[in-house]
């Protein structure tokens, strides 16, 4: 919808001796709000979206380099972990960094009368009983990142999984015809 | 152990145990110190202190008064602050909170509204006027591995035994009178657990994971329940792929866990009570 993240790589670059691995790469990810300084909400963010990426990422194929992924939010309409998760996923394979799956963020949002909501605007959010966001990984759906806000029972959670992994597929179909939109020119 | 870290655990795994005489499936001993005559913190408003094997957490929780904020002006606050001072593990270095600190602290912020444990409503005192500020800093003093779980559950200890003095306004000045002889416990709408899990090699799944274990998982997955067995939140930053069965199995064991550790915290608090 109007929910829009804007995703910048570099890397593998030179690494600082600080902060290098010596088996695998280092990833970093920065994550800049609309307004305001990146607070603790970023962090914990910035942390989700490096442990998924770390995850997918052959990091061992280049030992001792950073890859630095910038995001910044343009605007904010509901569903930015996920807008978040798919502009880098597109990130990374636009760089042509080796992954060993693709993924893919779909957020579900619980209303209270019990109907599940996929990619909820910033409205449907608020009123939600619990909004889940979900990482689905291309190989057999598995999933790679949970995060949920809000109560819900086990049952809710299996079936906002369920329904997260039905709308993988149409994400990655969307990935793939942009792949080749860029070229086939 | 030091050479080929991986490799030794790999093979104590295979014979489904760990190095320290576990199960996959047990947690280590814990105890619980809550305050009041034994008192942790003796200038904190509640305090209590979670000892998980070797992995010790401290958390004190203060109340202040304030003013609401204008948009909420029925509703009070809470702060929770982690701190993983450097004194608890040799690769937390002293300065700004880190990206782990910071991220901890936001997960129990999140368990706070998502469980609904404090309604911020009942920390209301006068509409638009005044209401409680509690900051709960939760401070570690030795890293062993899961601190979220240690965290959690020293919070909801903390809590359980602060006393808020009840606070009048007076009519004509429009100051506040705090009175500290009478006290009042703080309202605990739910009791949340978080249960974590190391991932190993994509299958593998240890609960209550060690410093050691967790650099050596390829995932953790954290996963926060109520007593109604409804899932408070799912955490699972990152880290190797798991299918939706997988994480069923986490759900039924932190249930499980739940009560283990509701049972403990009730005889705890029955046996501060009769002062």
């Amino acid at each position: 919808g109007d929910t829009s993240v804007l995703a910048g790589l570099y890397g593998p670059a030179e690494a600082k001796v600080s902060k290098e691995l010596p088996d695998r790469a280092a990833l970093e990810v920065l994550l800049r709000p609309k307004v305001g300084l990146p607070g603790v909400m970023e962090r914990s963010r910035e942390q989700l979206l490096r442990q998924t990426c770390e995850a997918v990422v052959l990091g061992v194929l280049h030992p001792r380099t950073a890859i630095t992924l910038v995001l910044q939010v343009l605007s904010d309409a509901g569903s930015l972990l996920s807008c978040c998760l798919n502009a880098a996923c597109m990130a990374l394979l636009d760089a042509g960094l080796p992954l060993a799956a693709l993924f893919c963020g779909v957020t579900c949002a619980l209303q209270p009368d019990g109907t599940i909501l996929l990619d909820p605007t910033a409205r449907q959010e608020q009123e939600a009983r619990a909004t889940l966001t979900f990482a689905i990984a291309s190989s057999e759906r598995k999933v790679l990142m949970a995060n949920t806000k809000g109560s819900c029972s086990v049952e809710e959670m299996q079936q906002c999984l369920a329904a997260a992994q039905r709308a993988a597929d149409t994400i990655f179909q969307f990935y793939r015809d942009s792949v080749r939109r860029r070229y086939s020119k | 152990r030091t050479v080929e870290p991986l490799e030794y655990y790999r093979r104590f795994l295979k014979e489904n145990c760990r190095p320290d005489g576990r199960e996959l499936g047990e947690f280590r001993t814990t105890t619980v110190n809550i305050g009041k005559c034994l008192r942790s913190i003796s200038t904190a408003d509640g305090s209590a202190l979670v000892k998980l094997g070797n992995t010790t957490v401290i958390c004190g929780v203060k109340a202040e008064l304030a003013a609401p904020a204008a948009d909420s002006a029925n509703k009070g606050y809470i702060v929770p602050n982690v701190e993983l001072p450097s004194l608890c593990a040799e690769r937390f270095r002293s300065g700004p909170p880190g990206e782990e600190a910071q991220a901890a602290s936001q997960f129990i912020a999140d368990v706070i509204e998502n469980s609904q444990m404090i309604v911020k409503e009942d920390l209301c005192i006068a509409n638009g006027k005044l209401a409680w500020v509690l900051y709960c800093d939760i401070i570690c003093l030795d890293y062993d591995g899961n601190l979220l779980d240690a965290s959690v559950f020293a919070l909801l200890a903390a809590l359980k035994n602060v006393q808020l003095p009840s606070v009048t306004i007076n009519e004509e000045t429009g100051l506040s009178e705090v009175n500290l002889k009478q006290k009042n416990p703080l309202i605990i709408r739910k009791h949340p657990v978080a249960t974590s899990f190391a991932v190993f090699d994509d299958t593998l799944l240890i609960v209550d994971p060690t410093a050691e274990e967790e650099d050596l998982a390829t995932g953790t997955v954290t996963i926060v329940t109520d007593e109604e067995g409804r899932l408070c939140s799912v955490h699972k930053p990152g880290g190797s792929p798991l299918t939706g069965a997988k994480l069923q199995d986490c759900i039924t064991r932190a249930i499980t866990r739940h009560k283990e550790v509701k049972k403990l915290i009730d005889k705890v608090i029955k046996s501060i009570t009769p002062k």
